[in-house]
């Protein structure tokens, strides 16, 4: 009984839908406007080109036969449709709770266009149940892509900041140095390692400094992920020194039972240079190896 | 990782890929590992798959390796199989995940497979364990008797 | 001596070094026979080193990974020191993160390098001549 009084407030909806297409898209610019939940962020154009594209989506996810509360959620071109909106807002810079209230405007729109098809209350009422149930899985699903969206804007940022914050310099012949400073994580490791192995091949740099004196801890995770610096560069026939242990730092790596007696070490940057300069240096004047055995 | 028998794993691969099925870009593909060349063309499409996820260059060379050691195991010790590339989105991200399947004798021991320098074959002994490194998430079902089944995924890292 | 089939990988004599190199479509019977050819010829070439150029590999997984190892450990045996030239930064990379160091062998960045480093200069007269400190 309900899911055939369901089955033609769905088919009102659609008729709704596509009789009044442009009027719909058109109110719900206005209500979004009105109520002034997107701060100036989104311009009109934007806005009602959103709106069309919402609402041929939501005109072709209804003709489908999949149920409301999934229609969201698996219809393609409605979960594009949602998703791009709210992701377009979150990078313009508009408050997630105006993003997806304005999704929630909709209904309003969508509602006053069935009613203006038929007056039958219980007809109204189920229809008004429908759009409830397909708007607010919108709603969540506009509020889930906005955060993410954020979240990804977040990350582009601190990756731009590492490449910015770990620059590679060439400080002598042959001889390269990262001068690392602040805390090490993983991610922060790896892009050193990426952009100091790539300067060694564009440098045909010999031996590669890390400076680590800016860098108030080291723990297990660190270490090996210097080390695995190290064994990369020596992979590509460079080598590496690191400069600028501090106390409590060599007494950490010492506790943490990490060995790094194979890594040729410095207490500051200048001994660490060098170092390096007079290793190129022997490397280069050493022309028969064969005779240094 | 999880352990789990052939009926289970065989659950799991279904759910994911309708899961995924709705917004993956690309097609599935599928790739025969019954010979030695196939080894190479495996490769040659999981690099071409990990081009068109925009994958950077460190990211392809990851991938790449993981389905080389993976698409060996299965050949050698697994008798020849099959490698399933599919691509996945996650968060705006995109991944890629390899179903490496074999009908080979399976594994005993999964946790001494994934030590390093166990081996029962050609090659170092690193083959799980360090394709395991290589990719985000990592799942091994394998029963002795039933074959085994990698599930293998990487998130593009930016 | 040489009536093997050929692999394809050329291995050319400079004096007393082999130079050659791996692609990146090698297969493993491939790689297989190009030891093999490799270790006939530095016996009868009399070779006292080998630079193996792999600048066009895009990736090394474990079993490229020991054929340069058994590669290396066989040429010692035979007398000769193996370069191997030319790695690329998201190979070396991977490489680490797969858990090999290719442990005992010598690496140098680039072809030229890795000839230098095996006694061989741009203007350089044979080895035994001692081309030392002339081009500094």
């Amino acid at each position: 009984m309900l899911s055939s009084a369901e089955a033609a407030a769905r088919r009102r909806i659609s008729s709704a839908l596509r009789a009044e297409a442009d009027d719909i898209a058109d109110r719900w610019v206005q209500l979004q406007l009105d109520r002034g939940a997107l701060g100036k962020q989104v311009s009109e154009v934007e806005l009602r080109e959103e709106a069309d594209d919402l609402v041929a989506a939501l005109t072709s996810g209804l003709d489908s036969d999949i149920p409301v509360e999934n229609l969201v959620a698996t219809h393609q071109e409605l979960r594009q449709a949602v998703s791009e909106l709210s992701l377009r807002r979150a990078r313009a810079g508009a408050p997630p709770t105006g993003t997806s209230l304005a999704v929630l405007y909709l209904k309003e729109a969508l509602l006053e266009a069935v009613q203006r098809q038929t007056r039958d209350g219980d007809e109204l009422f189920t229809s008004a149940l429908l759009v409830n149930r397909l708007l607010d899985t919108a709603g969540a699903l506009s509020f889930e892509t906005y955060v993410e969206g954020r979240e990804e804007i977040i990350r582009r940022q601190s990756r731009q900041l590492l490449e910015v914050s770990t620059p590679v310099v060439r400080l002598w012949r042959h001889v390269l140095a990262v001068p690392l400073i602040g805390t090490l994580d993983t991610a922060r490791t790896q892009v050193v390692m990426e952009n100091l192995l790539q300067a060694i091949q564009e440098n045909e740099a010999q031996i590669a400094i890390i400076d680590i004196t800016g860098v108030p801890t080291v723990d297990t995770a660190v270490a090996q992920h210097l080390l695995q610096t190290v064994n990369a560069v020596r992979l590509m026939g460079a080598d590496c020194v690191i400069s600028g242990i501090r106390p409590p730092i060599a007494q950490t790596i010492a506790q943490l039972g990490i060995d790094l007696s194979t890594i040729l070490t410095r207490a500051t940057l200048a001994d660490a240079l060098t170092a390096a300069v007079k290793l190129t240096e022997d490397s280069s004047a050493q022309a028969d190896p064969r005779d240094a055995r | 990782m999880t352990r789990t028998g052939e009926l289970a794993s065989t659950t799991t691969v279904r759910e994911a890929d309708q899961h995924h099925g709705a917004d993956s870009p690309a097609a599935p593909s599928r790739h025969p590992v019954r010979t030695e060349e196939d080894l190479l063309s495996v490769r040659h499409a999981v690099r071409a798959a990990t081009l068109s996820a925009g994958f950077s260059i460190i990211d392809q060379t990851r991938v790449v390796t993981a389905a080389s050691e993976l698409a060996r195991n299965a050949y050698i010790h697994g008798g020849g199989g099959t490698l399933a590339i599919d691509h996945l989105t996650r968060h705006g991200t995109a991944g890629l995940r390899l179903t490496i399947r074999d009908d080979g004798p399976g594994i005993s021991d999964l946790d001494r497979a994934f030590t390093d320098g166990f081996t029962t074959g050609a090659g170092l002994g690193h083959g799980l364990g360090g394709a395991r490194r290589l990719m985000d998430e990592f799942e091994v079902h394998s029963e002795p008797g039933a074959g085994t089944t990698v599930i293998a995924v990487r998130w593009a890292s930016r | 001596m040489n009536g093997r089939p050929s692999n394809g990988v050329p291995i050319l004599r400079l004096g007393d070094v082999l130079v050659t190199g791996l692609l990146n479509e090698l297969d493993d019977k491939s790689a297989v026979a190009f030891t093999d050819e490799l270790t006939t010829r530095i016996s009868t070439d009399g070779a006292r080193g080998v630079l193996v150029d792999i600048s066009r590999l895009e990736i090394i997984d474990s079993f490229v990974a020991r054929t340069l190892m058994e590669l290396t450990t066989m040429a010692r045996l035979l007398g000769a020191r193996v370069i191997v030239a030319g790695m690329r930064p998201p190979v070396a990379i991977t490489l680490v993160e797969l858990g090999l160091q290719l442990d005992g062998v010598e690496t140098a960045l680039n072809a030229e390098l890795g000839m230098a480093a095996l006694g061989w200069y741009q203007s350089a007269q044979p080895p035994q001549g001692g081309g030392r400190d002339t081009d500094r």
